[in-house]
């Protein structure tokens, strides 16, 4: 049957980069992927802030496959909103302070810190039930599935009615049944 | 230039809706020379607005203003403010239905003398029987073009079916196809066949898939009896001393109140729009709202008994590819009461793309129980379970006590209690879904919980005595002459099967009444 080709095929430079969002390398104003494969500005969240909920998406939806910048893609909007929306801005940076003043009571270090998942994943389920996990997590849902540039891993193929739909495409390729 | 009829033009059906009730009906009467305006609440867009794109179909043509949610249903946990996903635009939720068009059971039109009685339930037989219904559902088969009737044959089945059936063979059933749909499966009427595109739900590319908005709309305007004003929410009916209705005031695109004149009103805004308009529509003649010396308008409300079970294989499926509802299962679909409830249901491919897989999986689940069922997404098979459900009295959409909408309308609460028949026949079904998959060797599957409901059904439901229900045989209200309900609120009860070709036979056979009762005078 027709497959997915699964294998990154935009940049290199873009995607390259997976990995722990504490590696991520804070400037003013900014955040870069340490090889350079990628940075993203903010303007209105705090640099650190960003990088927290870099990483907490990731936890919140770990895919291995998947590098930093997904999540960063999908926790972009939040920058711009945030300077529209003090109420929201309040939101991500009091919710990643409290996450990070809980981990520093259980661990001694900020979340990015906290080398093992299931520690960090422990951390988020003591927030899970409040306003800012579940604001994230929601506008995960649909900021980092929606995003097309992520379906192939997936193997997703998107919109067919531009290529004929799949009538001709495998629509009943299956070979194992 | 499209007809366009006056406001004070006393001699117009006024259809609020243009789904597959209100779209079928009007599109009927104008074809039978009765001059007909359609007041539909939202936009007009055609084929070429479509897009494969779930997310934004969904925000484009979705019923997305508030209403609230109360009861033990999950879906008032998982979409509180969302619990129905039908359209709000011209051509109403047939521009989202699957296609699905299986006509109900003789034994589900007489569900109360049938299943006798159900502790809670609140049953009542049909005033009419499939023998009434026979002749306009073939007349509504042919009309929709509905696949394996009238020598159209079934689709070609996809992955996910070939996945269904292999399972369903292997569990000893018997009545497994590629369905009943009303999606071509070669050209007919003027529309195109099925290129197995997905996105079934997101609107029809190729206008394979039947529609009011393609299919029955332009027909009743080419009579030039026809005019479809969108972007008109109409708030309440009005009527005259004599307690007959005469107009329907209705805010058109700028918010600004309009009133047209009507000889008779059928409403077909779907099962929580339209009680909730004869709720709103109170006066010192009926107050309790028009229509609802019954009290019962508004209750009754049905949703189907539904779930999803998801499987994911060693092997690839991608089951997004093709047709999203073409295969059945109705081996269970029978009234087997010693499978521990009353009714039964059916098994249906489904598939969602990835984003709304996503949404609706495993609604608030994160971490990797979720996610790792993610990574196999097209290793994945699905099937939708569709079912009877009770029909309950305190089930019911009824007007916010503080909440309105932007026009100073009451928004509409839906309140749902799962039926403990409901919760066994979920409970069976999901086994059973489950098993069949195992047959075919699934490694992991998932129990989906249901999404807001698409089959709103009941709220205006149709009874023999006018204490038990709101409308007569011909969906016409028992208090109110030329008041009718054209939509699936006129549902008695649900039986098991997708509603939309009950709704249109419904609706044609309610045209032919209307003309006849105007004919003759009576109207």
């Amino acid at each position: 049957m027709r497959l997915v080709d699964k294998r990154t095929r935009l940049s290199r430079r873009d995607f390259l980069a997976t990995g722990g969002a504490a590696a991520l390398v804070v400037g003013t104003g900014s955040l870069a992927a340490p090889s350079g494969a990628w940075s993203m500005e903010v303007t209105t969240l705090q640099p650190a802030t960003m990088r927290t909920l870099i990483q907490v998406s990731r936890d919140i939806y770990p895919h291995d496959r998947l590098a930093d910048h997904a999540y960063a893609t999908a926790l972009a909007p939040y920058d711009a909103a945030s300077a529209e929306d003090v109420s929201l801005k309040q939101l991500l940076e009091s919710g990643v302070t409290d996450l990070n003043a809980k981990t520093k009571a259980a661990h001694g270090v900020e979340y990015v810190q906290v080398g093992w998942e299931g520690q960090r994943v422990a951390l988020l389920q003591s927030v899970e039930t409040t306003e800012f996990f579940q604001k994230l997590r929601g506008d995960l849902l649909s900021g980092l599935y929606n995003n097309q540039a992520i379906w192939p891993k997936f193997g997703y193929e998107g919109a067919s009615a531009d290529k004929g739909g799949y009538l001709e495409r495998g629509f009943d390729d299956i070979d194992w049944v | 230039m499209a007809t366009q009829f006056d406001k004070d033009d006393a001699s117009l059906a006024v259809v609020v809706g243009s789904g597959a009730g209100g779209g079928t009906l009007a599109t009927a009467l104008a074809q039978a020379g009765i001059k007909t305006v359609v007041l539909e609440a939202g936009p007009r867009y055609e084929i070429e607005d479509f897009v494969n794109d779930e997310w934004e179909m969904f925000n484009k043509i979705s019923w997305l203003d508030k209403r609230t949610t109360s009861g033990s249903w999950q879906v008032a946990r998982d979409f509180p403010n969302l619990p129905a996903w039908i359209v709000k635009a011209v051509g109403g939720t047939s521009i989202h239905w699957a296609g699905a068009s299986l006509r109900m059971q003789d034994h589900e039109l007489k569900a109360a003398s049938t299943y006798g009685d159900v502790k809670g339930a609140n049953l009542l037989d049909w005033p009419i029987t499939l023998a009434d219904l026979e002749p306009y559902y073939a007349k509504a088969e042919a009309r929709m073009g509905v696949t394996r009737t009238n020598d159209i044959p079934g689709l070609p089945g996809n992955n996910n079916f070939k996945v269904l059936k292999a399972g369903a063979d292997k569990l000893g059933y018997k009545k497994c196809h590629s369905g009943r749909m009303a999606v071509n499966s070669q050209p007919r009427d003027g529309r195109n066949a099925c290129q197995q595109i997905g996105f079934c739900l997101q609107g029809c590319k190729m206008g394979a898939k039947w529609s009011t908005l393609y299919a029955e709309i332009p027909k009743g305007e080419a009579t030039g009896n026809l005019e479809v004003r969108p972007d008109a929410q109409v708030l309440t009916i009005e009527h005259d001393a004599q307690g007959k209705v005469s107009a329907v005031v209705y805010a058109d695109k700028s918010g600004q109140l309009q009133r047209q004149k009507a000889r008779i009103v059928a409403v077909a805004g779907n099962s929580i729009e339209s009680p909730r308009l004869l709720l709103n529509s109170s006066s010192s003649t009926f107050p309790d709202g028009l229509a609802n010396s019954s009290g019962q308008v508004g209750r009754n409300y049905m949703r189907h008994m539904t779930g999803s079970v998801y499987a994911i294989f060693e092997r690839p499926v991608h089951m997004y590819r093709g047709t999203t509802m073409a295969g059945i299962v109705t081996d269970e679909s029978v009234n087997a009461p010693n499978r521990g409830f009353v009714g039964g249901y059916e098994m249906e491919t489904v598939a969602l793309g990835l984003p709304f897989l996503a949404a609706f999986l495993q609604p608030g689940a994160w971490g990797r129980d979720f996610t790792s069922a993610m990574d196999s997404y097209d290793h994945m098979a699905g099937m939708w379970l569709v079912g009877e459900d009770m029909p309950q009295e305190s089930n019911k959409v009824s007007l916010h006590a503080s909440e309105k909408d932007k026009h100073g309308m009451a928004i509409p609460n839906v309140h749902y209690d799962d039926h403990a028949n409901d919760l066994a026949m979920r409970a069976h079904a999901y086994e059973r879904g489950r098993a069949l998959y195992d047959a075919v060797g699934a490694v992991r599957t998932f129990p989906t919980p249901p999404y807001p409901s698409t089959h709103n059904l009941g709220t205006n439901r149709m009874s023999e005595k006018s204490d038990d229900g709101v409308v007569n045989k011909w969906g016409q209200a028992h208090d109110v002459e030329n008041l009718f309900v054209s939509d699936g609120s006129q549902f008695t009860t649900g039986g098991a099967e997708n509603p939309t070709l009950t709704i249109v036979a419904l609706a044609l056979r309610q045209a032919d009444y209307i003309r006849d009762q105007m004919a003759k005078g009576a109207l």
